[in-house]
């Protein structure tokens, strides 16, 4: 377990240094959410009707953006093989490393999407479902995106292949996120939605690391 | 029985016999499949003769699950057991299987714009085919995105299991939700719904289908492993060309053949 903690802090205090990472997706979060009144208009109730969408969107890019740099990192300066090579199970360092990274990335998207639902003029009493969805859910794609990102180590255009294998696997959360947002200010209740959203992060925690060390044992051969 | 098929040897010597028959098999199959279900079948008395697009596009969205389930088999199979041909039928199994879902995509289009006034809505059915068009190019591209032909294809059975989360979600997308696209009227418990003069004309498309992907399953293969064998006579069979004694391949023998 102290292996687990220890690569958990040794990625938080790379990030910590560099910087640069954490600021880099939240750019990309923001900039790309404010794109979206220059293209569709700056009409209020337009920007109202598809401001979850637009958050959810926003925050799925930028956490395939952040991905790359999962495995890819330790990959190139051998840090990998010395994991792998560790008495802690390899299926325990993907979730250390998942961790890392959803504190890294899932959580500051978490944090600033209010600030960005005002730009797009989300309801507010649809604010906390929001926050509430992102927080259940990125969870779900930071341990699904370690697969992809274990998949496409050493691939020759890794980005675009990431992205291209990890969309259809983001579907699940994007829509019951959003459908939760829909459905906090109908009749409906949010309650199903976010259970969902529970469930697939639930589902992804302990089946996740499994196919993703699998992934990195076959790309360390 | 399968087990025996796996030596590649024998397995080229079976397709060979194999290959002409199922070849010949899939055309006359689905000649008398199209042209009963394109002139003999009778026309709904609702849809009128455009229901005749279904005798395509139900055999296709069939193939497009059920050789995304091969795929995700053989990849198992080249996992465990580490068996080369079982990656072979994986990789060569894809890209027909890629076809037949963008056929039953373009088919369950045609057939949507008189039916339902539009191409395209995103109705759950719809879209998990999509997801399993796009889960095939992720695989296809996955498998071909390394310098190293064993580490893509090893990528991409991982891929191809991670991948069949979707394959219930698409069988079962129009019982769950309420979606435009009608649920199922042949496989389903109570026997089909679907009249006889229309279900034999269908069957016969399908074994057309199945058929056609056995030939260019086969096809495939066999073209797969001749190019191995192709690759490993360039690379050891000729020692003096490379002048690499040792018999390591290098990537600088390579174009001296070429």
């Amino acid at each position: 377990m102290n292996a687990f903690f220890g690569l958990i802090h040794h990625d938080l205090r790379l990030a910590a240094r560099q910087g640069g990472d954490i600021g880099l997706v939240l750019g990309f979060f923001v900039l790309a959410v404010i794109l979206f009144p220059f293209g569709v208009g700056p009409e209020p109730e337009l920007l109202r009707r598809i401001a979850a969408g637009i958050i959810w969107v926003a925050a799925l890019l930028a956490a395939v953006l952040s991905l790359d740099r999962l495995f890819a990192g330790d990959h190139a300066d051998g840090g990998l093989d010395l994991i792998a090579l560790s008495a802690m199970p390899l299926e325990l360092a993907v979730l250390a490393k998942g961790a890392a990274h959803w504190l890294t990335t899932g959580l500051p998207l978490v944090v600033v999407s209010p600030v960005l639902a005002l730009f797009v003029d989300l309801d507010p009493r649809a604010l906390p479902v929001l926050v509430l969805g992102l927080l259940l859910g990125t969870p779900a794609m930071s341990l699904i995106g370690a697969i992809a990102a274990a998949l496409s180590l050493g691939a020759r255009r890794p980005g675009v292949l990431m992205t291209l294998i990890i969309l259809p696997l983001y579907l699940p959360p994007l829509i019951f996120g959003t459908a939760a947002v829909e459905a906090s200010l109908s009749a409906e209740g949010a309650r199903a939605h976010l259970l969902l959203l529970a469930a697939l992060s639930l589902a992804a925690l302990p089946l996740a690391p499994f196919a993703a060390a699998a992934a990195l044992r076959q790309a360390l051969d | 029985m399968l087990s025996s098929l796996a030596n590649p040897a024998r397995f080229m010597r079976i397709s060979g016999v194999a290959r002409p028959w199922l070849g010949g098999g899939s055309l006359v199959v689905l000649a008398l499949g199209l042209a009963w279900s394109l002139l003999l079948a009778p026309p709904d008395y609702q849809q009128g003769e455009s229901v005749r697009i279904m005798f395509i596009h139900v055999p296709a969205a069939w193939m497009a699950l059920s050789v995304y389930l091969f795929v995700a088999i053989a990849s198992a199979v080249a996992l465990v057991w580490r068996h080369p041909l079982a990656e072979i039928a994986a990789q060569a199994a894809a890209p027909i299987g890629a076809a037949f879902t963008l056929i039953c995509l373009a088919t369950g289009s045609l057939w949507g714009r008189p039916m339902w006034g539009t191409w395209w809505v995103w109705d759950a059915r719809l879209t998990s085919v999509l997801v399993l068009f796009f889960l095939y190019l992720g695989y296809i591209a996955l498998v071909n995105a390394f310098d190293d032909a064993s580490r893509g294809g090893r990528a991409g059975s991982l891929l191809a299991l991670v991948g069949i989360v979707n394959l219930p979600i698409i069988k079962f997308s129009v019982d769950w939700w309420n979606t435009l696209h009608q649920p199922a009227s042949v496989l389903r418990l109570g026997g089909p719904t679907i009249a006889v003069s229309m279900l034999i004309p269908l069957l016969v498309m399908a074994l057309g289908f199945a058929l056609l992907f056995g030939w260019l399953l086969l096809l495939r293969m066999r073209t797969a492993l001749n190019e191995r064998k192709a690759r490993a006579l360039r690379l050891y069979g000729m020692p003096a060309a490379g002048g690499e004694e040792s018999g390591q391949p290098g990537p600088a023998a390579r174009p001296a053949w070429r």
